[in-house]
């Protein structure tokens, strides 16, 4: 039980990052698999944090009372990671206007059989 | 001063020129500004690579921040090489770029096309200077976020679909590197290859690093386009603008499998991946790419799609060097990486130019072109017979240490693999050759003239250099050669 509960924030981090994949393979609609890609990544972002935590540990500043801190560096570099996954989902979601517009759908199956001679 | 300074002007160039594009908002300017840039990059690769051959690697600590807390920049043989042939690469294609663009991407677009462009170098640049593996992820970014818009700015509307396509991928594959990049912290605590390295090999056999291989090699793996992982890069080729086709084709994934030869044996060690199932995985994935994606580009009726799935075979056997674990075949690897980044950059030039004529990059629609274009035509066939690997140019020079790599090591399969291959590439060249040359013009190829100035002598620069580096081998032997023994030594 201990192994379950012990590391419940790996499971979710492995629970959502299945999520994340399967609607990216298996979803159709373009903006669903930009939500899947965003899922995803936000797991990856749950796993850094999740590395960063010390029990009991507290923020690290220096506090009278304290001597054991929480690994900032994790914390620091999702946000840059978060930076980047905005940035990846705008760039996304502009495509799929455009494609929206070039193609009057965003399903997947329907673009492809409207452009049938260049895709294989 | 500016000297001492140079590995991170390499990255802060570019990456200042390219709002410096935005805010002048004139295209003609911001194609100067992004020329300007890559030169200087020209300029600092070549400095660095001699300072490296003279004096061995160097380090630079962004802020002055000592190495294992900061962020450093480690300039030696391999990625200074790397440096070198990404931004000749950029320099050339933007040769080529300005006419070329003005064609196919919409007047007020243009700034931001090289706005794109200028980020997209100081990402490869920026994967290949640094050795914190968390700022490689950055870079990757950077870089891959640019390629998706460059990609899609092609005049067709299946080039938003394959940048779109690409982009999924892409981050999944960018993904997994970082995934990868946070077990190695979770189990060493540090993000400096070198230190990254050491403490790797203090651990020992541990389950968490490797995982943190699988997820890395697979993220690097579906960035360079290795086999099965291939797929977004055929459409993303076929349909991107020309000038950003021949820009990719010789930069983007020669950059990613310097990052795999990287971490393979920088950061893993050669003990580490040895020991596993890799090698044997990486011969099977070059195998495959060698073959079927050889096979692939014979069956193309589209030039640009042809050779994108030539390119998915020639990095088959960028990573069947690799696969040896030899100072030999790594050596191998990296003299056909800039053979192929210089024959891959020619004929994407050449198709760019015949594209900017008759407006079509269909075999067929190329019909008697030779007769309108003689002196692209001439650089399109070297750059073909360089591909095949024909002797007197790059590519027979990358071949045979390959073939040569592969029989030392005694594995006759995969060099019979390779050779087969190039038989195939035959076959796909003669499908241009035979079009462009002994074929009747069709209506649209008969009011085509030549190609301008600036695309030919892009062409034959580049085919220039092909014949060039397969007279005079000693450049990049010579390099490759210190830079296979430094990577596999240390």
């Amino acid at each position: 039980m201990d192994a379950f509960l012990g590391y419940y924030n790996y499971w979710i981090v492995i629970a959502l990052m299945m999520t994340g994949l399967y609607t990216v393979a298996a979803s159709g609609n373009l903006v669903k698999k930009i939500i899947g890609l965003n899922i995803f990544q936000t797991s990856v972002f749950l796993f850094f944090i999740s590395v960063g935590k010390v029990s009991g540990g507290t923020a690290p500043i220096l506090a009278e009372g304290w001597t054991r801190y929480s690994n900032p560096l994790p914390h620091v570099l999702i946000l840059t990671a978060i930076v980047v996954g905005v940035a990846t989902t705008a760039v996304g979601l502009a495509l799929i206007v455009r494609v929206n517009r070039a193609y009057a759908t965003i399903e997947d199956d329907e673009i492809r059989r409207s452009d049938l001679p260049d895709s294989s | 001063m500016i000297a001492s300074h140079l590995p991170a002007l390499q990255v802060v160039v570019p990456l200042v020129a390219a709002p410096v594009c935005v805010l002048l908002r004139w295209s003609r300017v911001a194609w100067m500004v992004a020329m300007a840039a890559s030169l200087f990059a020209v300029g600092g690769a070549w400095c660095l690579l001699a300072g490296v051959l003279s004096a061995g690697p160097t380090s630079y600590f962004l802020g002055s921040w000592a190495a294992p807390w900061g962020i450093e920049y480690r300039v030696d043989e391999t990625n200074a090489w790397v440096m070198l042939v990404v931004s000749v690469i950029s320099a050339v294609s933007l040769l080529f770029a300005r006419r070329s663009v003005e064609r196919e991407v919409e007047t007020d677009r243009i700034h931001l096309f090289y706005t794109a462009w200028l980020l997209c170098l100081a990402g490869l640049l920026g994967m290949a200077v640094t050795a914190d593996a968390f700022n490689v992820f950055v870079f990757l970014e950077i870089s891959s976020l640019s390629t998706y818009v460059l990609v899609s700015l092609g005049t067709r509307r299946e080039a938003l679909v394959a940048a779109l396509r690409y982009l999924v991928l892409g981050t999944v594959g960018a993904t997994f590197f970082l995934i990868g990049v946070g077990l190695l912290y979770q189990v060493t605590g540090t993000l400096n290859m070198g230190d990254l390295a050491t403490r790797i090999a203090q651990l020992g056999p541990h389950r968490t690093v490797t995982a943190a291989f699988g997820f890395l090699a697979v993220g690097i793996a579906v960035k360079s386009a290795v086999y099965p992982l291939h797929t977004w890069l055929p459409n993303a080729y076929a349909f991107a603008p020309s000038a950003v086709s021949a820009f990719l084709a010789g930069t983007a994934t020669k950059v990613s499998l310097y990052l795999l030869l990287r971490f393979l044996f920088t950061v893993f060690g050669h003990e580490f991946v040895a020991g596993g199932p890799v090698p044997v995985l990486l011969a099977l994935t070059g195998v495959a790419a060698v073959v079927a994606a050889s096979v692939a580009a014979v069956r193309q009726d589209d030039a640009k799609r042809l050779l994108g799935f030539s390119s998915v075979a020639q990095i088959g056997y960028l990573v069947l060097g690799v696969s040896l674990l030899t100072t030999e075949g790594v050596a191998a690897s990296l003299i056909h990486l800039f053979g192929h980044a210089l024959m891959k950059t020619a004929l994407f030039v050449c198709l760019g130019a015949i594209v900017y004529r008759i407006g079509s990059a269909r075999i067929d629609d190329m019909a008697g072109i030779a007769k309108r274009m003689p002196w692209t035509c001439a650089a399109l066939v070297v750059g073909g017979l360089s591909l095949i690997g024909v002797p007197l140019t790059a590519g027979f020079v990358g071949k045979w240490y390959l073939v040569a790599a592969a029989l030392e090591a005694g594995w006759w399969p995969v060099a019979a693999a390779m050779l087969l291959a190039s038989l195939i590439a035959v076959a796909y060249v003669w499908k241009l050759v035979e079009s462009a040359y002994f074929r009747a013009p069709s209506a649209r190829v008969a009011a085509a003239r030549g190609a301008p100035f600036s695309m030919v002598a892009a062409a034959w620069g580049l085919s220039g250099a092909n014949i060039w580096f397969g007279i005079d081998t000693s450049l990049p032997i010579g390099v490759a050669n210190r830079a296979a023994a430094a990577l596999l030594g240390g």
